[in-house]
């Protein structure tokens, strides 16, 4: 039984984890590129002189962007790990998983794991001014855990009373507020700022959309072993 | 009588590796996307940043 939970999500970590870092690849790592030329001084917004919106971009390096694919390729190899011991506590109380319906499992993993942090801790380009790393990292976990228990709620829970629960906890870290920095000093424009968060969240929902489809296909291609 | 041990037995059998895959999936994550030991920071910076991590 464990390596089916193994083997189903290595398969479908690595296949979402793959096609996820080429996207970012293709579509987020040009924005960062970009945000890192004004992180490191060699362009300054708002200086002596109107800074062209296309710079000269660094190309492919392969050590660096190999290294991101793989670590991509890890990381969703760690959700995958999750969501399919979540279908499986489904699966055992009736629910069918079947690559369809992983997609509606992908799009809650995004929900909880990148939109319901994202909201108020935005993605954050490189360069931005930003709280104590710890204290985010301790707002995420607990953002991405009331999250989880929401979605639950709301998909499995069998009454209204659960519907609120949900809300509240959906709600609460953002009321709470998250760790903030004391003052701004991001020094990259906001155009490119709004760019990389807009790439990072619509990324997200590829990679996870991908991620609880190949997740629940592997998962009952496993089992018929 | 027998169904119902037998039902409970096999979601004893799939209640241990379930938990087993969360947490082994939750300590991946850890470690690409938080721990900020110098080499895995670097490794995995572009990742964190595209991924919606809090990077540093």
């Amino acid at each position: 039984m464990l390596s089916r939970f193994t083997i189903s999500a290595v398969f479908a970590g690595a296949a979402a984890g793959l096609l996820t870092g080429l996207l970012q690849l293709v579509f987020v790592q040009p924005v960062l590129l970009h945000a890192e030329l004004y992180e490191g001084g060699d362009l300054v917004h708002f200086g002596a002189e109107a800074v062209s919106a296309h710079p000269e971009l660094p190309g492919f390096d392969l050590m660096r962007d190999g290294l991101s694919v793989i670590f991509t390729m890890l990381t969703y190899t760690g959700y995958a790990l999750i969501l399919i011991g979540a279908m499986s506590f489904a699966e055992e109380r009736g629910t069918p998983i079947t690559a369809r319906w992983g997609i509606l499992w992908g799009i809650a993993g995004f929900v909880a794991f990148h939109l319901a942090p994202g909201f108020t801790l935005a993605p954050e380009v490189p360069g931005v001014a930003a709280a104590d790393v710890t204290a985010r990292q301790v707002w995420w976990f607990a953002t991405v855990a009331a999250a989880v228990v929401a979605l639950w709620l709301i998909a499995f829970g069998r009454s209204p009373i659960m519907i609120l629960i949900a809300a509240v906890l959906l709600a609460a870290p953002h009321l709470i507020g998250a760790p903030e920095p004391d003052t701004f000093a991001g020094p990259v424009p906001t155009e490119i700022g709004a760019l990389f968060a807009a790439r990072a969240f619509g990324v997200g929902l590829a990679a996870w959309v991908m991620l609880g489809a190949f997740a629940a296909y592997f998962w009952q291609r496993e089992g018929e072993q | 009588m027998t169904t119902t041990t037998k039902t409970r037995a096999i979601s004893t059998s799939r209640f241990v590796p379930a938990v087993f895959a969360v947490a082994l999936g939750a300590a991946l994550i850890t470690l690409t996307g938080h721990v900020q030991a110098a080499a895995l920071h670097d490794a995995a910076h572009d990742v964190r940043h595209a991924t919606g991590f809090p990077c540093h």
